[in-house]
C-alpha cells in the first residue's frame, strides 16, 4: 500500500508537448508510471513517448480512463488547467508549475475542495510511490519501496533526505512534495492524515521550512491523531525576517513563521527534529525503536 | 515587491479611499513649497521601505513652510535601518478624534483573503495581535464571491462604531479589498485610519506590497519600483532566474533548490560560519547559470570562501561539473571553492572537477565544515 498514487494510477499529462512536459513524460514512462494520455490544445493525434495526445482533458479522460493529472503548463495558464482537470472528473491533480499568482490560487483551492478533488502543489516536485508510480519531476532512482512516509515543502532538499534514507536502508511508502507556495492544495496535515491511515506507512518524515504555520498545524495534528513515529527537519534557521527565500511561501513575516517556532511546536508534540538533514535516518531509526 | 507610502496612497485613492492629502518632495525647498500651498500644520514623513520611521526621527510636525523646510532637511539623507531617505511625503495636518487599523492580508492557513480591523490604531498591529488579540476583529472574503458588504458592516459594528459611521467605514474596507484583489497585493494596510474631529474618515498612512508572481500583469506596479530601495544584485539575479538574498556573512553559497539552499546556510552556521547569501541557481544549473551565480557571489567583497552544493536529480552531476568548469574559465574567482556533488552522475562530475583542480566532497556536513575552515584560514 501507499497513498495517493500506485500501480492503479492512470496518469494524464497536461502540457505534454512542451519542453518540460515532454521531457518528464519520458522520464515517468521510463520509471514505469502508467501514463495513459496527454493534453495540449490543438495537438490531438500526436504522441509523446508513445503517449497519445488529446485536445481536451474531457476527451482524454473519456478515451483513456485517466484518474490523475499532472500539470506542466506555464503559470498564466495553470489555474485554467486545474479547473479543466477538476471539471473532467480527475480526482488527483498535481501542479508542478512555479509562479502562479496567489490571488488565482485562492478560488482554485476553494473550487477543488468543493468538487471533491485533491490538488497537490503548485510549485512542487510531485509525488512518488517507489516501484509503482512516479508522478513528478524527482529522480526516481534514489527511492526504494519501504515503509517511511515522507512529506515536504521542498524539492532538492527532499531528494537529499530520500537519498540518505535509502542509503540507510529506509525505503519509502510514498514521498509527497506539497509545494513551496503560500496557497497550496494539500497541506502537511492532509498528508499526515493519509499516512496515519495507511497500513504500510510505519513512520513519517516531515521536511518543513520557514513561512506560514503549516508545521505548527502539523504539530497539533500529530499530538492529537498520529500514533506513528515522526521525525522532522526544518530549513531556514539562518534566514532573515522579511526576505523571501526562493519559494514564494518561504518568508518570515510579522514575527511569525520562523524555524525556531516550528521546531519548538514539533518537539512539543513529541517529534524528533534533526539539526541537519544527515541526522534524519538515525533519528528515525531511534524513533522507530522507541515506538 | 514593496512601494512607498505615497505610492500606496495614490493607488488606494484610485479605489475611492479618502486618503489624506499629501505630496512627495525630494528637497527641503519642495517640502516648503508644499507646506505653503497647504497652509497650517503639515507632517513631513520619510519615504523608506521599512518600519520604525517615527522612532528613528523620520516623521516630524511642521507649523510653517520654514519648519517644513527644516524638517525635510533633517530627514532627507537620514539612514533608517539601513535605508537612506531620498524622498519625504509632506501631508496635510489633520485633527484626529479616533484612530483605527484596517488591513487586508492572505490568511495562509485558511487559504482565504482576510480583512482585519482594530480600534487600537496607529500602533504596531503585530504587537496588538500578540498581546491583545481580542482587540482585532476580522472577516474572511469568500474565495469566489468576494467581500460582501455585510461582512464590512459587521467589522464596523464590532469595532463599536456609532451607527452613523458604519457605512463610511464599511465602504473603505471594501475599497481596500478591491485594491488588494485588483492590484494582486499581498498586503494592503491603512494604519492609522482616522475619524477627524469633523467626523470624516481619512487614511493617514497607507502601505502595500505586491505578489511578485503576478507582476507580469501589472506593468503600472512595476513602474513604481524604487531602485534605490532594492538590492541591485538581487534584482539582477532575479532577471537571470536565480533567487538571491544578500546576507552579512563571509561564505558564499551556490545551491540548486530553495529548500536545499536554506539547509546549506543552516549547515554553514552550525559549523561555525556565517553565510554571505542565499542563492538558488534554479533547476537547470547550466554553465551560464553557474557562471552568473559565481559573478553574483564574488561581487560581494566580504566573501572569503565559496560553497557549491548540488544534488543532481534530473540535472546530472557531470553537466553541473561542466558548468562549474566553464564558469570558472569565464569568471575569475580568487576565493577557495568547496564543491559538494551528490546524486545522478556524481562520480563523473567529480572526475571533471578534479581535472579543473577542484575536489568535491560527498556530504553537506563535510562541505560545510571544509568551507568554514577555508574561510577562517583566510580571515587570520
Amino acid at each position: 500500500m501507499s497513498i495517493l498514487v500506485d500501480s492503479n494510477t492512470r496518469l494524464l499529462v497536461q502540457g505534454i508537448t512542451g519542453r518540460e512536459g515532454s521531457f518528464h513524460t519520458t522520464q515517468m514512462v521510463e520509471y514505469g508510471t502508467n501514463v495513459v494520455a496527454g493534453v495540449t490544445p490543438g495537438k490531438k493525434g500526436e504522441q509523446v513517448a508513445g503517449v497519445p495526445v488529446f485536445d481536451t482533458v474531457q476527451e482524454a479522460v473519456a478515451e483513456t480512463g485517466a484518474n490523475a493529472s499532472i500539470i506542466y503548463v506555464p503559470a498564466k495558464f495553470a489555474p485554467d488547467a486545474i479547473y479543466e482537470a477538476v471539471d473532467s472528473g480527475v480526482a488527483l491533480v498535481v501542479c508542478i508549475t512555479e509562479g502562479v499568482p496567489i490571488n488565482d490560487m485562492v478560488p482554485v483551492y476553494a473550487y477543488v475542495n468543493a468538487n471533491g478533488a485533491r490538488l497537490i502543489g503548485p510549485n512542487c516536485p510531485g509525488l512518488i510511490t517507489p516501484g509503482q508510480a512516479k508522478v513528478g519531476i524527482m529522480p526516481g532512482f534514489i527511492h526504494e519501496p519501504g515503509s517511511v512516509g515522507l512529506v515536504s515543502r521542498s524539492g532538492t532538499l527532499t531528494y537529499e533526505v530520500v537519498d540518505m534514507l535509502t542509503k540507510a536502508g529506509l525505503g519509502q511508502s510514498t514521498a509527497v512534495g506539497i509545494g513551496g507556495d503560500p496557497v497550496i492544495g494539500t497541506s502537511f496535515v492532509d498528508v499526515l492524515r493519509l499516512f496515519e491511515a495507511d497500513p504500510e506507512t510505519e513512520s513519517i518524515v516531515i521536511i518543513g521550512e520557514i513561512g506560514g504555520s503549516d508545521e505548527e498545524d502539523a504539530a497539533v495534528f500529530i499530538r492529537e491523531h498520529v500514533t506513528k513515529p515522526v521525525v522532522s527537519f526544518i530549513a531556514g534557521q539562518t534566514a532573515p525576517p522579511g526576505k523571501r527565500m526562493g519559494h514564494a511561501g518561504a518568508i518570515i513575516s510579522g514575527g511569525s513563521g520562523s524555524a525556531a517556532d516550528k521546531i519548538e511546536a514539533l518537539e512539543a508534540a513529541g517529534v524528533r527534529v534533526a539539526q541537519s538533514p544527515s541526522q534524519v535516518p538515525a533519528l528515525l531509526k531511534e524513533a522507530i525503536a522507541a515506538a | 515587491m514593496n512601494v512607498h507610502e505615497y505610492q500606496a496612497a495614490e493607488i488606494l485613492a484610485r479605489y475611492g479611499v479618502p486618503v489624506n492629502p499629501g505630496r512627495v518632495a525630494e528637497s527641503p525647498e519642495e517640502a516648503s513649497a508644499v507646506a505653503a500651498e497647504y497652509g497650517g500644520t503639515v507632517v513631513v514623513k520619510a519615504q523608506v521601505h521599512t518600519g520604525g520611521r517615527g522612532k528613528a526621527g523620520g516623521i516630524k510636525l511642521a507649523h510653517s513652510p520654514e519648519e517644513a523646510r527644516q524638517a525635510a532637511a533633517a530627514i532627507l539623507g537620514m539612514d533608517i535601518s539601513g535605508h537612506t531617505v531620498n524622498k519625504v511625503l509632506v501631508a496635510k495636518g489633520v485633527a484626529i478624534a479616533q484612530e483605527f487599523y484596517l488591513g487586508v492580508v492572505l490568511d495562509r492557513p485558511n487559504r482565504q483573503v482576510l480583512v482585519m480591523a482594530s480600534a487600537e490604531g496607529g500602533v504596531d498591529i503585530e504587537e496588538v495581535a500578540r498581546e491583545r488579540p481580542d482587540k482585532i476583529v476580522q472577516r474572511r472574503a469568500d474565495p469566489v464571491l468576494g467581500f460582501h458588504p455585510y461582512l464590512a458592516r459587521e467589522l464596523g459594528f464590532a469595532l463599536g462604531l456609532p451607527a452613523t459611521q458604519v457605512n463610511g467605514f464599511a465602504a473603505i474596507a471594501q475599497q481596500l479589498y478591491e485594491a488588494y484583489m485588483g492590484e494582486d497585493a499581498t498586503l494592503v494596510e491603512v494604519n492609522p485610519l482616522i475619524l477627524t474631529e469633523d467626523g470624516e474618515w481619512r487614511a493617514i498612512d497607507s502601505k502595500m506590497s505586491f505578489d511578485d508572481n503576478a507582476l507580469f500583469r501589472h506593468d503600472e506596479s512595476e513602474q513604481m519600483r524604487d531602485f534605490a530601495e532594492e538590492n541591485l544584485t538581487e534584482l539582477d539575479a532575479r532577471n537571470s532566474g536565480i533567487s538571491f538574498v544578500k546576507l552579512d556573512g563571509d561564505i558564499g553559497c551556490i545551491v540548486n533548490g530553495a529548500g536545499l539552499a536554506m539547509a546549506t546556510m543552516d549547515a554553514v552556521k552550525q559549523h561555525g560560519g556565517e553565510p554571505a547569501n542565499f542563492l538558488d541557481v534554479g533547476g537547470g544549473a547550466s554553465a551560464s547559470q553557474v557562471a552568473k551565480a559565481f559573478s553574483l557571489v564574488t561581487a560581494d567583497p566580504n566573501v572569503k570562501a565559496i560553497l557549491i552544493n548540488i544534488f543532481g536529480g534530473i540535472t546530472r552531476g557531470d553537466v553541473v561539473a561542466d558548468g562549474i568548469r566553464e564558469a570558472l574559465a569565464e569568471v575569475e574567482v580568487s576565493a577557495p571553492i568547496v564543491v559538494r556533488l551528490s546524486g545522478t552522475n556524481a562520480d563523473e562530475g567529480k572526475d571533471i572537477l578534479a581535472k579543473a583542480g577542484l575536489t568535491a566532497v560527498d556530504t553537506m556536513d563535510e562541505a560545510a565544515a571544509s568551507v568554514v575552515a577555508a574561510a577562517h584560514s583566510r580571515a587570520d
